[in-house]
């Protein structure tokens, strides 16, 4: 883990589609996110899946109330945003705890482990206490090896116990994003 | 606006009249006491927070659904502060939605502010650019059947707006407890609550 730029290869980590066949294995659905290129290759595959239903989102708040509307029809859901959307969800959230409901989302998070933007900063680092505030317990991944077994528990405590969950993957994880004067 | 304008009670008694299979969520405030006022089936879902989320909630209801009609009925206010939801549901695509929007041009449980409708904004002219079936101004209670009629059929995604007047009635209030509302749902719909 002494690599700290942008990982083009999350693939060869393999997390990403560990992720995926856990999401498969686990029966869910419906997919909703705006996109983070942390996601991008769980994004690809879910959405080469013809049994699950993918959405592009405009806001992160819209998946919160997609995610609750594809419960209420019987089918399970994954939000994928990255940590500055956590900040865009708040007012929905309180549809989970008002209403019960399940939720998996996965943040794919900045504004830490080396960040190079300080616009990042602000809610990458509000973002556990915000979800923890709003009734949503917390796991973080930092190992690849991590991620799937996390995600795992998170489906199955959310909609087998009730306890809506999210689970941050760090930037460690993912890579610091690498910006330089090419772009 | 010109034109008449209809009675938000008889619109929406048009639209539940003989509802068959049709599932409904409802925005916060008016049209949820509408809804309730009208019809109050298990089948409707009951939003009385989460401003800005009713077409996404019956979005994602509707691609969980597919062979039943899917209505999200709610105000001009809710309907502005989720305008993105429109383009969501126009790159998605589900036939089965609808969205409802009753317009009164007005913040009715705020103290009657007025919405950017009243200033102009049309909402069937932002829906049909985001790619939804927009249906043009309804403004009798024929339009309203006809509209109906679609939503059943599973024409959409539809959008209509209905310019309603501002009269306000007696508040029917139904259950705001969330948990029992959505285990009645899907009680009701699935068959099962956990």
């Amino acid at each position: 883990m002494s690599d700290t730029v942008l990982r083009t290869d999350a693939a060869e980590f393999g997390w990403p589609d560990a992720l995926y066949d856990v999401l498969v294995r686990q029966h869910v659905r419906q997919v909703a996110y705006v996109p983070d290129a942390g996601h991008s290759r769980l994004i690809e595959r879910c959405a080469d899946n013809p049994d699950m239903v993918s959405t592009v989102l405009t806001t992160e708040e819209e998946g919160v109330a997609l995610l609750a509307g594809a419960w209420l029809g019987g089918d399970r859901g994954v939000l994928l945003m990255q940590s500055s959307g956590v900040g865009n969800c708040i007012n929905m959230f309180t549809l989970i705890e008002n209403c019960r409901l399940p939720l998996v989302t996965l943040v794919t998070m900045r504004g830490e482990w080396g960040e190079f933007n300080p616009w990042q900063a602000q809610m990458g680092q509000a973002t556990p206490d915000i979800l923890t505030r709003m009734g949503i317990q917390v796991h973080c991944v930092d190992e690849p090896g991590d991620a799937a077994p996390t995600l795992d528990a998170a489906i199955r405590q959310s909609y087998d116990g009730m306890l809506p969950s999210a689970v941050l993957l760090s930037q460690r994880l993912i890579g610091r994003k690498a910006f330089n004067e090419e772009g | 606006m010109a034109g008449p304008l209809l009675d938000r009670r008889d619109a929406v008694e048009g639209l539940l009249r003989d509802r068959g299979d049709l599932l409904v969520v409802s925005g916060l405030g008016s049209a949820t006491y509408d809804c309730a006022a009208v019809d109050d089936d298990p089948r409707n879902f009951y939003l009385w927070g989460a401003m800005g989320g009713t077409a996404a909630v019956a979005l994602g209801l509707a691609l969980a659904q597919p062979s039943r009609p899917v209505l999200a009925l709610t105000g001009d206010g809710d309907m502005l502060m989720g305008m993105g939801t429109l383009a969501t549901i126009g790159a998605s695509s589900p036939q089965n939605l609808s969205v409802v929007v009753l317009d009164n041009e007005v913040y009715g449980e705020t103290g009657a502010q007025p919405t950017a409708t009243a200033h102009g904004v049309d909402l069937v002219s932002v829906a049909r650019g985001c790619g939804m079936e927009a249906v043009e101004d309804i403004r009798d209670m024929n339009a309203v059947g006809t509209l109906a009629g679609r939503m059943q059929r599973c024409e959409g995604p539809l959008f209509a707006n209905i310019k309603i007047d501002t009269r306000e009635y007696p508040r029917v209030l139904p259950a705001r407890d969330g948990a029992y509302l959505r285990s009645r749902f899907r009680e009701a719909v699935l068959g099962t609550s956990p």
